[in-house]
């Protein structure tokens, strides 16, 4: 196995995401399976292979600190599912 | 008549010559909908009042004597993750089924500049994750050639409703093979174009160092002309190439003499449908025949593809998607302090899908695997993109299969998501070097469409274009039309 399920467990809460016992076993079996097969990459000699993580040429797209049009703020606020005086609205975030 | 059976390029004709209305055009297409959609299952969301808003516009421009672009009035399909101003765009995910932009995606800025007409937000595979369309999460698409087999994906709605006639072309995105694939298995011609040829602006994310949208059409001709509307650079999108878009019209030549072709032995491997590998070898012959030289070439860092692909792909994806987290957009679920929202939030309204790849990128991320997979798969891209260097160095495409087989059957893979996978083999290493390729019709297995897909080097669209428009022109594989066959 190269994952269990406690590994899924914790990617789960790193991801935000819940899972029932069931779940995480299918999830836990998926998983392995696909990384198994990615153990291919293991194969590849990449001493001195620099990564790609893009294929464009491009490095930092600078353009001049003008102010310009944006959204108007009730249109970015449009698809909040809850918002208050202008602002989204979200549960408690600090204790007290 | 049936006008929903014609290319955007003859019922451009029709429409200025005065044979036809756009708002007859747009009902006929409108009542093949009627007709169809029932069986086919293309559109999460149609847009039918706009639509005839719009061919009425464009009939009023024709009336005063104004040219009209080709597309002007002539129906067509987005897939339903471009944004739309005022057009609900979900992504086929439950988290955001009550999403509404207020913009609109560059794509569709241009297409609106030009009078298209919009009928519908094409299905697919949630949040682009998938090769079937099975993964949305509304209602899985049927192919229109054989009702019981996925149209593909995950543009699968895109090209479902062009093969349907529900639609006269398509816009796709492609992120491992999601319109080439599609476009292969319903028969029809599918673009991804270079990276970066075409702005990303207002699509939503998936891999974004992967992701490009592109055409899903009937002929290459068509192909040629949605090309021509939609690229470009885009000052919003900071990875659009900033190059000049020639007319790629222009390239609509029947002649190939001289051009140079390989064929990756890799390609043909095992798991290979035999007549699919019958198909290939017969439209190479052709194309040698029409003065063209081909040779058998290695690309030997092909078969790492598929794996980099799935580390890297989940990866920017597990960053992309946290957004949906029920703060600025979307659906949210309520809970005890934030992270308990976010969690309840992203666990009732993400798919299964999406959920693994969440996971598997975050993994691949997580500290500990960080340079195990993640890093590792960086650099084995970089050794598949210079398998497409070398081979460039002496070629001017690259000639594989699209997808190993033709359509499977509609829940055939959905417990097996490896097998599922495995379908993107021949079009995955095509993303990873940033490169533009076509998927074109060269034959029939079992009265399933098999697609050719054509591979040129970085802006090597027009290369495309002649080589696919040559070969079409030789051939009729494209004139059949979907019988919409099969058990539902």
């Amino acid at each position: 196995m190269k994952i269990t399920c406690k590994d899924v467990a914790d990617v789960a809460l790193l991801s935000r995401l819940e899972f029932s016992e069931k779940e995480l076993e299918t999830f836990t079996g998926q998983m392995d399976a696909i990384l198994e097969y990615a153990e291919v990459l293991n194969k590849v000699n990449v001493d001195n292979v620099e990564p790609t993580a893009h294929v464009l040429p491009l490095k930092n797209v600078m353009r001049k600190d003008e102010a310009r049009p944006s959204l108007a703020r009730e249109l970015a606020l449009s698809n909040a599912p809850e918002q208050e005086d202008g602002y989204f609205k979200v549960p408690k975030i600090m204790e007290g | 008549m049936e006008l929903f059976k014609y290319t955007a390029a003859q019922l451009h004709q029709k429409l200025v010559s005065k044979e036809i209305s756009a708002t007859e055009l747009t009902q006929n297409v409108l009542a093949r909908m009627d007709a169809v959609e029932n069986d086919v299952k293309s559109y999460i969301t149609e847009t039918r009042d706009s639509a005839l808003a719009q061919a009425k516009a464009v009939d009023t421009k024709i009336s005063q004597g104004q040219d009209i672009s080709v597309l002007a009035g002539v129906p067509g399909a987005l897939k339903d993750n471009m944004c739309t101003k005022g057009v609900t765009t979900t992504c086929a995910s439950q988290i955001l089924a009550n999403f509404v932009p207020p913009y609109d995606a560059t794509v569709v800025e241009k297409l609106r500049a030009e009078d298209a007409v919009v009928v519908g937000k094409a299905n697919m595979d949630e949040f682009a994750m998938g090769g079937s369309t099975e993964n949305s999460s509304f209602f899985p698409t049927h192919n229109p050639w054989d009702l019981s087999t996925v149209p593909g994906g995950s543009s699968g709605g895109s090209a479902a409703a062009v093969a349907a006639g529900e639609a006269i072309w398509a816009l796709g995105s492609d992120t491992g093979g999601s319109i080439r694939q599609p476009a292969s298995y319903c028969g029809l011609v599918g673009m991804k174009p270079t990276y970066g040829r075409v702005s990303r602006y207002g699509l939503v994310a998936y891999a974004s160092s992967l992701d490009q949208i592109g055409p899903i059409t009937r002929d290459v001709t068509d192909c040629a002309h949605v090309l021509n509307s939609i690229c470009g650079y885009d000052a919003k999108d900071s990875t659009s190439i900033n190059a000049g878009v020639p007319d790629y019209t222009k390239s609509l030549v029947n002649n190939i003499k001289g051009l140079k072709i390989g064929l990756p032995r890799e390609y043909f491997a095992s798991g290979m449908d035999p007549e699919v590998e019958r198909a290939i070898n017969k439209a190479i012959e052709q194309l040698v025949a029409l003065g063209a030289e081909y040779k058998e070439i290695s690309m030997p860092h092909t078969e790492y593809a598929l794996s980099a692909y799935y580390m890297l792909a989940p990866a920017e994806a597990s960053s992309n998607l946290a957004r949906y987290d029920g703060v600025s957009f979307g659906q949210r679920v309520e809970g005890s302090d934030i992270v308990d929202m976010y969690k309840k939030t992203r666990s009732e309204f993400l798919g299964a899908e999406v959920k693994r790849r969440i996971m598997l990128g975050t993994y691949a991320l997580s500290a500990g695997y960080h340079d195990a997979y993640y890093l590792k798969a960086l650099k084995v891209r970089t050794l598949v993109k210079q398998d497409f260097d070398k081979a460039f160095e002496n070629l001017d495409v690259i000639i594989t299969p699209t997808a190993p087989t033709t359509a499977f059957k509609i829940g055939e893979k959905t417990n097996d998501p490896l097998a599922m996978y495995l379908q993107d083999v021949c079009t995955i290493p095509v993303n990873l070097a940033g490169v533009p390729a076509v998927s074109i019709p060269c034959g029939f297995a079992g009265g399933m469409p098999i697609g050719l897909q054509i591979i040129a080097k970085p802006l090597g669209e027009e290369t495309l274009i002649r080589t696919a428009y040559t070969f079409e022109q030789n051939n009729d594989y494209h004139k059949g039309f979907a019988p919409l066959g099969g058990v539902k």
